[in-house]
């Protein structure tokens, strides 16, 4: 088949690569050391050493940029698979057993969806201390009600088909049909949610770490360098500017990567095309 | 006489419809009322009448997809809708079905082999899984290596072979077949309706077969039970339905499927 790729897809693709790979070279090289000092150095223009300057401390912009995009990446990875895991198993739990789990899971779900996400997290750092752990935990526990939701859409599709009443017919047991049959099915549908999820997570950690909520000094992160940023914003608005771009990069890249898989695993929107 | 293989005793289905008015008890459709067959071993009973006779409502309540709100079904002397949840799954593996449509009934996800074998992994070990999966494969009439193949690369006469290989793999003793050539090209549905009947001479299959053409039925059945509108209307040896109705429905019906008498 030499059907053509959607345009949101590739460029999506491009831009996750650019930051994905941004993040894994940072685990073995950056330019400097991105948390390195050199106060009688700052504020010092993009030059050949410090490709995009240094900061108020006089450390440089772009190996703390490669450093956060690392913390950024790692944070929004461990949120949606730990919260996608759970709502994954959640959506698939209410769907096989129906009836009133069914009804209790997805009322929770909505309780989750109606109560505001960032406010949530403030929350959580509010009764155990500000931490990127609790940032992670926090983003993740935002995450299970979208996926148990998805999920349990989903699967309730699959289970109105005959393969799955001829598994039941074989004598396989709920729990079997949904791990064998279920799961396979709506995977596609889980792993365009995941990547859609990985962008809001990464705006959820950058908002978190920018209120100081999630990384804390030394560790950079892109929501905290523009925090740091904030008070320079009419000395130096470039160290304000870069972080931000590299948040939007990432976030649109992930969107956009998410509604190429969408559109791409929907045969309805391939045909018009 | 020996008890027969299967006993549904005044089976009645109703279903609760939406409520049209907010004052009102919401309507009530009985789908199968007060229908009682029996099938023997090597024997099959033709279930005919139109869409919405309550044909698929009796094979999903055979099947004990469903609970009957009357009567019972007696499989083997037992009663289906008393057993446990437990005990039902281990039964399953006597009384199999084969589906309609050959492109729903097949997950598209895993191999042929995978999915022949599911009902003997539904019950645990069996130690000769790929050799019954193959043995099966060959009763139907494909080759052996298909295991290892997946549905798409089927026509859907293989698939319902498929199917067929699926329902027969752990040997039951009654099968129930929900339409299963409705879907096909008729020069394919003579095929399979062959195949169901070279089966049913090997293993000794009771067949319980549902259909709403009456000249397949015709061909293929040793009884036949007319319904409509989920009342049964007459029933007996399939000569006798076929030649001489009794009832001006099953005459409307011989006329329409071009049966000749």
């Amino acid at each position: 088949m030499t059907r053509r790729l959607p345009v949101n897809f590739i460029l999506g693709a491009v831009l996750v690569a650019l930051v994905v790979g941004t993040a894994a070279l940072s685990l073995v090289w950056t330019p400097h050391d991105a948390t390195l000092m050199t106060i009688s150095n700052k504020f010092a223009p993009p030059s050949a050493t410090h490709w995009l300057g240094t900061d108020q401390l006089g450390r440089d912009v772009v190996s703390q940029l490669m450093a956060g995009a690392r913390n950024s990446m790692a944070v929004a990875l461990v949120a949606v698979l730990l919260g996608g895991s759970v709502g994954v198993a959640l959506g698939l739990l209410a769907s096989a057993i129906g009836g009133w789990v069914e009804d209790g899971v997805m009322r929770l779900a909505d309780l989750g969806f109606a109560f505001p996400a960032l406010l949530f997290a403030i929350m959580l750092a509010a009764v155990f201390g500000p931490s990127l752990t609790n940032a992670v935990l926090a983003i993740a526990f935002i995450n299970i009600p979208v996926f148990a939701r998805v999920t349990r859409g989903a699967a309730n599709q699959v289970w109105t088909l005959d393969y799955v009443l001829a598994a039941r017919a074989a004598g396989m047991n709920r729990f079997a049909i949904s791990r064998d049959h279920i799961l396979p099915n709506i995977a596609a549908a889980i792993i365009v949610q995941a990547t859609i999820e990985f962008a809001v997570a990464i705006l959820a950690e950058a908002a978190l770490s920018y209120l100081g909520l999630g990384a804390q000094p030394p560790a950079s992160s892109w929501g905290r360098l523009l925090s740091e940023a904030q008070t320079l914003m009419y000395l130096a608005p470039q160290l304000a500017i870069y972080p931000g771009l590299c948040i939007v990069v990432a976030v649109v890249g992930f969107g956009l990567l998410g509604d190429g898989l969408r559109d791409m695993s929907d045969p309805r929107l391939s045909r018009e095309r | 006489m020996t008890a027969p293989l299967l006993d549904a005793r005044n089976l009645t289905r109703r279903y609760r419809l939406p409520r049209t008015s907010l004052l009102h008890p919401a309507p009530v459709l009985t789908a199968v009322d007060n229908t009682s067959f029996t099938i023997r071993a090597g024997e099959t009973l033709g279930v005919v009448g139109e869409s919405g006779s309550g044909k698929s409502t009796i094979a999903r309540m055979v099947m004990a997809f469903e609970t009957p709100d009357a009567g019972e079904v007696l499989f083997q002397g037992q009663n289906l809708h008393a057993l446990s949840p437990y005990e039902l799954r281990l039964q399953r593996q006597k009384f199999q079905m084969v589906f309609q449509d050959p492109f729903g009934s097949l997950d598209p996800r895993r191999t042929v082999g995978w999915s022949i074998a599911e009902p003997m992994r539904a019950i645990g070990a069996d130690t000769d899984t790929a050799r019954r999966t193959a043995e099966a494969l060959e009763q139907v009439g494909l080759p052996a290596r298909d295991a290892d193949k997946y549905p798409h690369e089927f026509s859907g006469g293989q698939r319902q072979r498929i199917a067929i290989a699926r329902a027969i793999v752990t040997r039951p003793a009654l099968l129930v077949a929900d339409e299963a050539v409705s879907a096909l090209d008729v020069s394919v549905q003579a095929q399979i309706l062959n195949l169901l009947m070279d089966l049913q001479d090997d293993l000794g299959l009771g067949i319980l077969f549902i259909s709403h053409d009456l000249a397949v039925v015709a061909s293929i059945c040793d009884h036949i039970l007319v319904m409509q509108h989920g009342k049964p209307l007459e029933s007996g040896p399939a000569a006798q339905v076929l030649r001489s109705p009794a009832h001006a429905y099953t005459q409307t019906l011989l006329k329409a499927a071009g049966v000749s008498t």
